[in-house]
């Protein structure tokens, strides 16, 4: 697991993209087909499923090290990741033993039937032979989630670079249905499963913040933003498949979705948003998240959270990739599939017909009217690009709402941020006291960050566990872009995609915005 | 008995009526070492080792009241016996022992166990009072020997020449720059900052030898640095500078890069866990040598540290003082 442990730690600390890639090859290089392909696996979410607990990873450290639970809740609050905190803790190993990532592998797969005995004699000899890094991804590989830092683009770059073939292809051919056992690393990667996979999806389309106005209006179509889970919607030769934008199959989540494809024509590929909607009118992204990620699915729900897709782009009909094709063309085809309306479930996205500049500004302003939050820019003669591509297709959002509000309780961070305070609850005025309304984690510079974490060091009043509370003394202003009642936080609301907008030091506790004023944003 | 107080000031031995590292100006002030959260300017008079002597002078400045005296050696202040003990932290680091009437209280500054070969190994004293530190006060800190973290140094230079790449070790000034200089011994030129230079005069003036280098200011052109060893003080790490070092790929070494996230904070090339202060394990032995019935534990993990002790039935209490958080936070890696 040598070269792999150097790729990881190579990986996971430098920013540089080039040394990323540069360590990417040269595990290419040196690793055996079986290796190159668990590889290709763990980073494309293919990763198997957890077989031992991390509650009982961690209690056979405890066991192992003597060290009181609260001391080992203390090491993971600051080191922010399990499988981390138990490779630092341990002591260090006997001696050392070489096997490959995919010896670990197999035997991480065999502990699906192994007791709960066995699996502890596995474990603890495992860690006794191997030195902390490998220790770590060991850990990792144990727990089933692997998430480190590359992002799938940069992995996809490297392998294209590294065959000497283009990105586009290298990304459809690892994204589909590839099994373990019968795969070869570079036959897979150059694409000679891929006919096989009718699953297969194409990368979305992705589009840049607009930047400025554009003159030529009439080369452009504009389209309303949607607000739900963009969705691409597959059948093959009969069968359907819905693929997330996070590279999911979702299609047993949406089974109404799925019985409505079935009524359009085969071999097509659609783009588009799915949405919670109920009585023609689209629900807010609020109603959809109780739809998600759920286990099973009561009639109940499905029919008090009706789902549909509004479909903006069509990338596949009879078979043939329409990507090449200019948005006009592909959008009268995706129409023509459209005549003769075949259900609500399943819906063409309406242009938003404007004639001016500001007539669009306008209808942006209102887009939250409908649910939507904001409007789509796509130049008519673009092609549907691999991922993000800047300059054919913006997105231009309406602008969020804003308050001002103190902070007052500081956590540390997880993974890259836990050395600092970066997650952070905000409270304001109700009356002459505090309420708390928001927690945001994101929207400071890393300067920033460390400036209130000296902060946080400084004036924390008390302590819970990990939880700090500070003198509220540090404004900022909090974006966030809707707002409803909840009993979630003690004001009494709920801010949807909350996030710090600026550090407002010009501003003290005193000028902080008040609850009964904040309550006046909630649509009736 | 109690003969230390802990003041606003800093650790104030009563009955001998000075100072410890104190962080607001007084009359006496006994020294540590020279790291600048533990030597402040503006006290009336300094007392510290030999080797922190020109330390001191070269950042606070020249025309300081400084005494100083070596190991072991006893002087009498106001009928407190007091003398300094080696702490193995840096060059000239010491730890402070103070007795009077028999009672014995040690003040140990920074201080860690292994032996760098270049600092006066650490010195086991024995009191009834310990004031201790706690930086890496939590059991995930655990260094690796000094000879393997110098071959990990080494292995690391080895790979970058293959690959083309300009070597950068970013290390604090003063102590550990002058490690990172000792670990790359024999692999070539070593170009250290102009800042580092200067303190690498106060260990030559302590007779300790040195490897051969070069003084540099990146602001002068960075072009003939390419596939060179170049040293740099943390201050570096977020300038244009040292992104304008051709082919660069720089190395942090600091005790906090044992943390993953950290590493990724930092966003460097590479870390190495190689620090200036006690690990866990260390920690516990030398409160454990020290058989004081009493431990104070200051900068670092200090509650949790202390609440550990107790456990263990040592009796410990956590004290605030200003050590470790006056350089900038950002830059945690400096007061290291």
């Amino acid at each position: 697991m040598k070269d792999f442990a150097t790729l990881i730690n190579t990986l996971d600390s430098t920013n540089k993209t080039s040394l990323k890639l540069e360590a990417i090859a040269h595990f290419l290089d040196a690793a055996s087909n079986q290796d190159k392909l668990w590889f290709l696996a763990l980073f494309t979410g293919k990763r198997p499923k957890r077989n031992t607990s991390t509650a009982l990873q961690k209690q056979w450290l405890l066991e192992v090290t003597s060290i009181p639970e609260w001391l080992f809740l203390e090491c993971y609050a600051a080191v922010g990741d399990l499988g981390e905190t138990i490779a630092l803790m341990l002591p260090p190993p006997t001696e050392i033993i070489e096997k490959t990532l995919s010896e670990w592998m197999q035997e991480i797969l065999q502990l699906q039937e192994a007791s709960e005995e066995q699996k502890k004699t596995f474990v603890l000899n495992a860690w006794n032979h191997l030195d902390y890094t490998e220790r770590f991804i060991f850990n990792k590989l144990l727990g089933g989630s692997f998430r480190l830092g590359v992002s799938s683009k940069t992995l996809i770059n490297a392998l294209a670079k590294y065959f000497w073939i283009d990105a586009t292809a290298v990304a459809h051919s690892i994204m589909g249905d590839w099994k373990m056992e019968s795969a070869q690393f570079a036959q897979l990667v150059k694409g000679e499963y891929t006919n096989t996979g009718l699953s297969q999806p194409y990368p979305f389309c992705l589009a840049y913040p607009l930047e400025k106005e554009i003159l030529n209006i009439e080369d452009w179509q504009a389209e309303y933003k949607w607000d739900g889970i963009r969705g691409q919607l597959i059948k093959r030769q009969g069968q359907i498949f819905i693929w997330s934008r996070g590279e999911e199959l979702v299609t047993e989540q949406f089974p109404e979705i799925k019985n409505a494809l079935l009524d359009f024509p085969d071999n097509i590929v659609l783009d588009g948003e799915i949405l919670a909607y109920k009585n023609n009118e689209v629900l807010p992204f609020t109603a959809l998240q109780k739809r998600l990620n759920r286990k099973t699915l009561s009639k109940k729900l499905l029919e008090e959270i009706p789902v549909a897709v509004f479909c903006y782009d069509l990338l596949e009909l009879d078979g043939n990739d329409m990507r090449p094709q200019p948005l006009h063309i592909r959008r009268s085809l995706l129409e023509n599939l459209f005549t003769g309306n075949r259900s609500s479930l399943i819906q063409l996205s309406p242009i938003v017909q404007y004639d001016s500049w500001e007539k669009l500004r306008a209808i942006r302003e209102k887009s939250r009217d409908v649910n939507s939050e904001g409007v789509m820019l796509k130049y008519r003669e673009s092609p549907y690009h691999v991922g993000r591509k800047k300059g054919d297709w913006w997105k231009w959002k309406v602008d969020p709402f804003s308050i001002d509000a103190v902070l007052i309780y500081a956590q540390k961070g997880s993974g890259r941020r836990s050395s600092y305070y970066t997650d952070y609850t905000f409270a304001v005025k109700q009356g002459d006291h505090l309420v708390t309304i928001a927690k945001a984690y994101s929207g400071l510079t890393d300067k920033e960050i460390q400036e209130v974490s000296r902060f946080v060091n400084k004036h924390a009043v008390e302590k819970f566990g990990p939880v700090r509370t500070v003198k509220p003394e540090l404004v900022f202003e909090i974006a966030f872009e809707g707002i409803g009642f909840s009993n979630r936080h003690k004001s009494g609301v709920a801010l949807r995609f909350p996030r710090i907008a600026r550090w407002r030091k010009d501003k003290t506790v005193a000028d902080i915005d008040n609850i009964d004023e904040i309550k006046k944003m909630i649509p009736a | 008995m109690q003969i230390l107080k802990f003041t606003s000031k800093g650790i104030y031995c009563i009955p001998g009526n000075f100072y410890i590292d104190p962080w607001q100006p007084v009359d006496l002030a006994v020294i540590t070492h020279g790291h600048a959260d533990h030597a402040k300017p503006s006290m009336k008079k300094y007392l510290c080792h030999h080797f922190t002597k020109p330390i001191l002078q070269t950042r606070i400045g020249a025309d300081i009241h400084c005494q100083s005296v070596a190991y072991g050696e006893t002087i009498y202040i106001n009928g407190v016996k007091m003398s300094l003990h080696p702490a193995g932290h840096i060059i000239g680091s010491a730890q402070i022992r103070m007795e009077y009437k028999g009672y014995v209280a040690v003040v140990s500054g920074d201080y860690k166990l292994q032996d760098d070969g270049l600092s006066t190994p650490f010195e086991y004293v024995k009191c009834n009072e310990f004031v201790s530190e706690s930086t890496f006060g939590l059991p995930i800190y655990h260094w690796l020997s000094v000879s393997e973290q110098e071959l990990q140094l080494k292995n690391w230079v080895e790979q970058n020449r293959k690959n083309g790449k300009t070597s950068v070790f970013i290390g604090y000034s003063l102590g550990k720059a002058q490690r990172i200089m000792k670990a790359l011994e024999g692999l070539g030129r070593l170009h250290v900052h102009y800042s580092i230079a200067r303190l690498n005069m106060a260990y030559e003036s302590a007779g300790i030898q040195l490897p051969e280098y070069q003084s540099v200011d990146l602001r002068n052109g960075t072009k003939e640095l390419e596939k060179e060893i170049i040293i740099l003080p943390p201050s570096l790490l977020d300038s244009q500078l040292l992104k304008k070092i051709p082919a660069v790929s720089h190395a942090i070494c600091s005790g906090w890069m044992q943390v993953r996230g950290a590493r990724r904070w930092r966003s460097a090339d590479a870390g190495f866990a190689i620090s200036d202060h006690a690990d866990w394990n260390d920690l516990l032995t030398v409160v454990k040598a020290t058989e004081a019935e009493k431990v104070y534990v200051t900068h670092g993990q200090q509650a949790i540290f202390a609440k550990y002790l107790n456990e263990i039935g040592i009796n410990a209490m956590e004290v605030k003082t200003s050590y470790g958080e006056e350089e900038d936070y950002s830059t945690k890696t400096e007061t290291e």
